[in-house]
């Protein structure tokens, strides 16, 4: 199948201005082959915007703003002109901690917080400072389901968990759940997955990565319309396995370097002079006639 | 005393082989649990591997840089003090559980030259994201 941006445009189009489009959604969809949504809904355009990595909890010199920064990022999606259709977080909400307790009054913080977003509409996942430490039990207490899916405007969303299992691995039993949810869908339905970690060898010295995840990408390959959301490693990032397109978010609490360019996976330091550099949400506008998907990077506050 | 019908030098060397065969049978053992090799051909083919304990603890490996020679295998034997923890060396293509109250052994043949990092893989605690270590392996 021909696409109709490939890679080298891709990655050409990544380097201008923080806008990007998904390459792995050719033109299969185009009209007369359009299919309804569930839930009787038809395909349109909408957006919806991704938010990761918010770390509530962190206190240290990475960010000044530690307190401060959540709330500047819920203030500047409430402004955006034209409001998401859903907001998608995609894990560490909370900073981890060992302390039970602590981490409940985190996710209790960090709910409170967001629930300032105007929309209402939104859908949590935990990262592994959520949930690896008790197997998502403090977190589904606060936001449910680790792992779901849902249908909008005539795209599959698939909210898949791997931090639950410390080991950093999907686990049988949901690759059993995501095979069997797939098999429902249409070869060429339109198809995001929203995760946390990468589901590919992104760097995994520095344990960026899922164990198994390879094996969801096989479960995912038939599909000609597979798209990632994901967060973890705290910048944007993009990468293509075969035709399933992945994209890392920003953070909203520290951004980390580049994988391997220095050699510990510390925080970049703080610039006073460019406060919140590296932080940031996207916005991602579904072209669902052309299955195809626009990016935008947005600042957690305007230059 | 009891008395011996054999003469010391005999004794010597029948002490001498059986401590052989022990040995043998100690290294082929080993082999064996690390899944590798048969039982004769590991006895009598390659000297006894080196064995370097590791201990992990939160949120440490101790120690926590190796210096390897190229081409010569080790052996790895890691422990934990408290939680089960993981240890991963991505360039090597090892890794393990380290469950607590067992030793989990693995067995590396250091195939390049350079400083290659290892690394917990199960996320252990606060400090897990720093618990790491360096394998330098020279020629």
């Amino acid at each position: 199948m021909k696409h109709p941006i490939d890679r080298r445009e891709f990655l050409k189009l990544a380097g201008l201005g923080g806008v990007v489009f998904a390459s792995s959604l050719g033109a299969a969809r185009a009209a007369g082959t359009m299919t309804a949504a569930k839930g009787g809904e038809t395909d349109e355009d909408f957006y919806f915007v991704q938010l990761s990595d918010s770390h509530w909890g962190f206190e240290g010199p990475p960010n000044p703003d530690a307190k401060g920064t959540l709330k500047k990022a819920v203030a500047a999606v409430n402004s955006l002109s034209e409001p998401p259709d859903f907001i998608v977080f995609t894990g560490d909400l909370t900073h981890t901690t060992d302390d039970p307790k602590v981490r409940r009054q985190r996710l209790a913080q960090f709910k409170e917080i967001v629930s300032a977003l105007k929309v209402k509409d939104i859908r949590f996942m935990p990262g592994e400072h959520d949930a690896s430490l008790d197997h998502g039990e403090a977190y589904q207490e606060f936001f449910g389901k680790t792992h779901y899916t849902f249908d909008h405007k005539g795209v599959h969303f698939i909210a898949l968990d791997n931090v639950s299992d410390p080991r950093a691995m999907i686990g049988e039993e949901q690759l059993q759940w995501l095979a069997a949810d797939l098999s429902q869908q249409p070869r060429d339905a339109n198809i995001v997955v929203l995760t946390h970690r990468p589901l590919f060898d992104l760097y995994p010295q520095w344990d960026w990565a899922t164990r198994d995840g390879a094996q969801a990408i096989g479960l995912l390959s038939p599909h000609p319309h597979v798209t990632v959301f994901y967060g973890h490693i705290h910048q944007e990032h993009h990468k293509m396995t075969g035709h399933i397109a992945h994209h890392a978010a920003k953070g909203l609490m520290f951004p980390l370097p580049v994988a391997g360019s220095q050699a510990q996976r510390t925080p970049l330091p703080w610039d006073p002079a460019q406060p919140y550099r590296g932080l940031g949400f996207r916005d991602i506008e579904a072209e669902a006639h052309e299955a195809k998907f626009k990016l935008t990077e947005l600042p957690v506050q305007k230059a | 005393m009891r008395q011996s019908s054999s003469s010391p030098s005999f004794q010597y060397k029948k002490r001498d082989a059986m401590q052989a065969t022990r040995r043998r049978l100690t290294i082929a053992l080993g082999g064996l649990l690390l899944g590798t090799g048969t039982l004769g051909l590991r006895a009598t083919a390659q000297p006894k591997e080196q064995v370097i304990k590791i201990l992990a603890r939160k949120f440490t490996y101790t120690p926590n840089k190796l210096t390897l020679k190229k081409g010569v295998p080790v052996v790895l034997e890691l422990t934990t003090a408290d939680v089960l923890m993981g240890f991963s060396a991505p360039d090597f293509d090892i890794r393990a559980d380290i469950i607590p109250g067992r030793v989990a052994r693995v067995r590396l043949v250091p195939d390049k030259i350079g400083t290659f990092a290892f690394l917990c893989d199960i996320f252990c605690g606060s400090g897990h994201e720093t618990m790491n270590g360096t394998i330098t392996v020279v020629s």
